[in-house]
């Protein structure tokens, strides 16, 4: 027989027995507030096709990280709203005339094969949404690459602009005569007048999402700095369209806040931050520039191919620990 | 004598919520006498002194009952007379079993008390001091344990350049070294002295954090007059300030070597609470039986800092603030962040035990944890710049080799990384166990050699 | 369709290529092998469970060929195996006996009391240095698994808080042995069928107030076996041990055990 057993029991753990007000949750959602901004601008400039959109990505990303879990047998990890931030970023990233069903695809992509089949949160080797959008993009360059709906009425008035072109296509095609210098450009290129993706226009809207992050605490400014610091001073040496343009065209400004921050695949010591970011910003200028190569734009494969380099760098700039004497 | 801030920063730390103000204002209190003691012959760092008494016998206070066994080792003392109820394996604080005196407290205590004889230490020799300090069983009392008269008597080839006076108290809720400079600060400007004249006249740091203005100004007014190199080091509020590695780096800007005792770089650190208690050893002959304790907590009736014999059990000390209050689910024995568990409260103090915290559900920490999302906040947070994120990581797949690479040997389990870590990771036990491991495996190598050579 | 066949010729010209390659490397840089080496690793069971002390099956034979280990050591194979590889070796065979392991302890979750609700590092060791553990009985099975993590043939599962060897299943590599903290898990003889099921040294009263089915010896089983000289039992402290050189088989000692820790196990053949 059991002996009588003595009263309530304590709850035994090992030290320390405190813990910061911090969850994985809440870093999540941190982000999707910071990303709340720039989706308002894309709903502004783009109309309420471009929330639409983003609702079919998140849904996708939700349903698809239920049913993964569920097939493996673990536990249901949609509380950490993870595949929520997914879903955004990946809308954020799309074209706002994209197909319904393919923006669904490109979230059952993400969770499927570029999160879940890896184990899940923490164990993807490569950010989901922008794999996911590289993905879309290899299989659907067409429509990943066509900006109908523009609202992009440049006040120079260029009428080649006006149509179905972002300005890193302009750059790309070396656009003659094309005065990129003028401070309405810039204007606009930093409020979100442009065509684009859905998220990325509004440089403005996503730098008060990165301050809020940098506020919280959630990201540390190495890679932002080191990402957006070397895509201007790429472009700075190489001449030609002014530095402040190429920063704040395209997907450098989320992708050096929001997609480059990606603890899971970015590295994890604040000098591997920084090669992480300085790598990102070279490769973005290397495909922006390149006078062969197919892309205007390169921020998403820079991402990715530094995502693959994130274990080698974690490796080299491991933290010498205080008082390591050299043996 | 002067008061400076501290210009040194280490890497990492962390802001836990202090809670100190529940006990900061008490007194020190002295505690009726309980009824039993239990002195564990482990109080300490290093081997476990001898028992030298048997079931039956009387002893007074201050009678030699545990004898120092082995280099690294300190004697233990009756606190008060009595008899003497068993000898039996008991539990400690932090888990372990050890030999452990039963003493049942007469109800007369006004037999004379065993002291040692009182020196002065103007006149007494270096030698003679450092005696006295191994007999009266002083060691660090601010949780390792570690035997004062060995800390005191460095190699020959060392020497004592900064005598650091650890009184960071950096733990959440605890306030018994802070009680102790306001209310001892005289006690402790003794010790200094004795440990200056045992040391060769070192440089003097007194630490403290800046969160304890009232300490500063009562060792100020203590320290006044003192001749020499004298100096209050403010330091930051950061945890774990009171870490002796850091706490040196904060004060002289030296950096202790991996593997290596503070003396290594000229400092010998003690806490404040340990010199007042070598003054009383010295100047009056009391051996370390007695020491202050924060009682503290959500879950404590009346928070206190209770001067309590050494070997009152959890369950007494308790019931003298008031008892605990309903839906207690955590007790710990220590501080917050370094503290252990207990699993009941028959469990009795020991010399290194600071603070007896009561945690009710509502404050309890308990968690699941979930898979490491790589944020670094543990790399942020490490003071001794490791990778905890890897090293948890390592070790739970059973890489302790992987571990050692990475220097887990060089951890000092603050804590500060499981603090922060969003995943509620168990990266400190992990740590630790690591350690456990490496070594256990170094041990069995060794005695294997051993056998070996045999 | 060109294209497909300059493909083809291509894709089979590397393949010729690096086979013609492959064939000269085979021959000229072959490297010189005891055969014995082979012939032993193909005689080991092929668990690779490093009960041998070496890391492998494979291990185990270079050392066996080398003269740095001696045939026996490999518990999962039996002296069949042990008889094949002193053959192979030219050496006289020694016997060995087949032993399993056994967990000395039966207080599940329902029989022994838990002093604490532990949270941390699902491992006995986290467990048992995390204020000694949360088990009432400081000398019995913790039921975090570290055992059964550690079992290369997933012999071993916790049941309410217990670990348990299935016997079939369990291959004598002594693995769980090692990494018990509590130091309760033994190799005993597979023929053995009455065990002690306790750990627990202390006297009786000490044991009772935190297990219900802890030894206390009392010695009954050994006047039950016999008495003294019958010698099926040894005593250490209050606890009785199962003397393996000279087991008891009289299954009713279970049955008369009146703290029930004496428990039988059915004979199987183990397959040596």
């Amino acid at each position: 027989m059991k002996p009588k057993d003595t009263s309530e029991h304590y709850i035994l753990s090992s030290s320390p027995h405190a813990h910061a007000d911090a969850s994985t949750s809440r870093i999540m959602l941190d982000v999707i507030i910071a990303l709340l901004p720039a989706l308002c601008c894309g709903v502004y400039f783009f109309g309420l096709r471009a929330l639409f959109l983003t609702g079919t990505c998140i849904a996708a990303c939700l349903v698809t990280e239920g049913l993964c879990r569920l097939a493996m047998k673990r536990n249901n990890t949609i509380g950490d709203f993870s595949a929520v931030v997914t879903g955004l970023l990946l809308a954020l990233n799309l074209p706002p005339d994209l197909p319904v069903w393919m923006a669904a695809l490109g979230g059952v992509f993400a969770m499927g094969v570029c999160k879940q089949l890896f184990g899940g949160l923490g164990y993807n080797p490569f950010n989901p949404a922008l794999a996911a959008r590289a993905f879309l993009l290899i299989s659907f360059t067409g429509p990943m690459t066509t900006w109908t709906k523009s609202a992009w009425t440049l006040s120079a008035g260029n009428v080649e602009a006006t149509t179905t072109a972002t300005p890193l296509a302009l750059i790309k095609k070396g656009a003659e005569g094309f005065d990129w210098s003028q401070a309405a450009l810039i204007k606009d290129l930093f409020i979100g007048n442009v065509n684009g993706c859905i998220g990325e226009v509004s440089a403005l809207a996503l730098l008060i999402g990165a301050a809020y992050l940098l506020w919280r605490k959630v990201i540390t400014w190495h890679i932002p700095v080191a990402f957006i610091g070397t895509v201007f001073l790429y472009a700075m040496f190489k001449g030609g369209v002014p530095p402040l343009v190429h920063v704040l065209s395209g997907g450098c400004v989320i992708g050096a806040c929001f997609m480059a921050t990606d603890y899971v695949t970015s590295p994890i010591t604040a000098n591997g931050k920084l090669i992480f970011g300085c790598g990102c910003g070279l490769i973005t200028m290397l495909i922006r520039t390149a006078p062969t190569g197919a892309y205007p734009e390169g921020v998403s494969f820079s991402i990715l191919i530094m995502n693959a380099l994130t274990p080698l760098i974690n490796r080299f700039t491991q933290p010498k620990p205080f008082g390591k004497v050299k043996k | 004598m002067k008061t400076v801030n501290s210009a040194f920063k280490f890497h990492g730390g962390v802001h836990p919520q202090y809670n100190k103000d529940l006990a900061a204002s008490k007194p020190i209190e002295a505690m009726p006498l309980p009824q039993q003691l239990v002195i564990s012959m482990s109080q300490h760092l290093g081997a476990p002194a001898k028992c030298l008494v048997k079931k039956g016998d009387a002893v007074v206070k201050g009678q030699l009952i545990g004898e120092r066994n082995g280099f690294i080792s300190v004697p233990v003392h009756a606190p008060v007379a009595g008899t003497v109820a068993a000898v039996e394996q008991r539990m400690g604080p932090a888990g372990g079993w050890a030999d452990a005196v039963i003493l049942d407290v007469a109800e007369d205590q006004s037999a004379a008390p065993a002291f040692l004889p009182p020196l002065d230490w103007k006149s007494a020799s270096r030698e003679d001091l450092l005696a006295r300090v191994n007999d009266a069983g002083i060691c660090g009392m601010g949780g390792a344990g570690f035997p004062s008269a060995v800390k005191l008597n460095p190699p020959p080839d060392k020497h004592c350049e900064y005598l650091i006076l650890n009184g960071a108290e950096c733990e959440p809720y605890l306030t018994s070294d802070y009680r102790t400079m306001l209310e001892r600060a005289d006690r402790i400007r003794a010790g200094v002295e004795i440990m200056r004249k045992i040391l060769n006249g070192p440089a003097v740091r007194i630490a403290v954090e800046a969160n304890k203005p009232d300490a500063i100004k009562a060792l100020e007014k203590a320290f006044a007059d003192i001749e020499g190199n004298v100096e209050i080091v403010v330091l930051p509020v950061l945890y774990p300030q009171g870490s002796e590695k850091h706490q040196i780096y904060a004060t002289v800007k030296r950096i202790v070597p991996e593997g290596a005792l503070p003396i290594a770089v000229g400092c010998v650190v003690e806490n404040v609470g340990t010199v007042a208690a070598i003054a009383d050893a010295v100047e009056k002959g009391i051996p370390l039986t007695e020491r202050v304790t924060t009682v503290s907590g959500d879950g404590v009736v009346e928070p206190k800092n209770v001067l309590a014999p050494i070997g009152t059990r959890y369950a007494d000390l308790v019931a003298f603030c008031g008892g605990e209050k309903d839906g207690v689910r955590k007790v710990i024995s220590g501080g917050p962040m370094m503290g252990f568990n207990v699993p009941h409260l028959e469990i009795a103090t020991t010399k290194t035990t600071s603070g007896l915290l009561f945690f009710t559900s509502a404050k309890v920490f308990q968690y699941t944890s979930n898979a490491c999302i790589n944020c670094g906040r543990c790399v942020r947070a490490c003071p001794m710049q490791l990778n905890p994120a890897f090293i948890c990581s390592a070790v739970e797949s059973n890489d302790i080799a992987a571990a050692q690479k990475m220097d887990v040997m060089d951890c000092i389990e603050c804590g500060a990384c499981s603090f922060g870590c969003p995943a509620y990771r168990d990266i400190t036990q992990n740590c630790r166990r690591a350690k456990a491991s490496i070594r256990a495996a170094a041990a069995a190598a060794k005695a294997k050699a051993a056998a070996a050579a045999k | 369709m060109t294209a497909i066949i300059t493909a083809i010729l291509v894709i089979a010209g590397i393949g010729a290529l690096a086979a013609l390659a492959l064939a000269i490397a085979d021959k000229y840089l072959a490297v010189q092998e005891d055969p014995r080496i082979g012939l032993a690793t193909a005689a080991l069971p092929g668990a690779n469970c490093g009960g041998c002390g070496f890391a492998g099956c494979a291990d185990y034979a270079r050392a066996l060929v080398e003269g740095t280990a001696a045939p026996g050591a490999c518990a999962p194979g039996g002296d069949a195996v042990n008889a094949e590889l002193a053959k192979i070796l030219g050496v006289a065979a020694t016997a060995t006996e087949k032993r399993v392991a056994l967990v000395k302890c039966c207080g599940t979750r329902s029989e022994a009391i838990r002093v604490g609700d532990y949270n941390g590092i699902c491992d006995c060791s986290a467990a048992a240095a995390t204020a000694g553990g949360d088990k009432g009985c400081r000398f019995g099975c913790l039921g975090y698994g570290a055992c059964a993590n550690v079992c290369p043939k997933h012999a071993i599962s916790i049941t309410d808080g217990l670990a348990v060897v299935d016997k079939r299943l369990c291959i004598g590599c002594g693995k769980c042995v090692s990494v018990c903290p509590r130091k309760l898990i033994e190799l005993v003889p597979a023929s053995a069928t009455i065990h002690v099921l306790c750990n627990n040294p202390v006297r009786g009263p000490e044991v009772t107030k935190v297990c219900g089915v802890g030894c206390i010896g009392c010695h009954l089983c050994e006047k039950n076996a016999g008495g003294k000289e019958a010698n099926h039992f040894t005593f250490n402290g209050f606890l009785a041990k199962v003397n393996y050189e000279n087991p008891p088989t009289d299954a009713t000692l279970a049955d008369k055990c009146p703290r029930k820790c004496i428990r039988e196990d059915a004979h199987f053949e183990t397959g040596n």
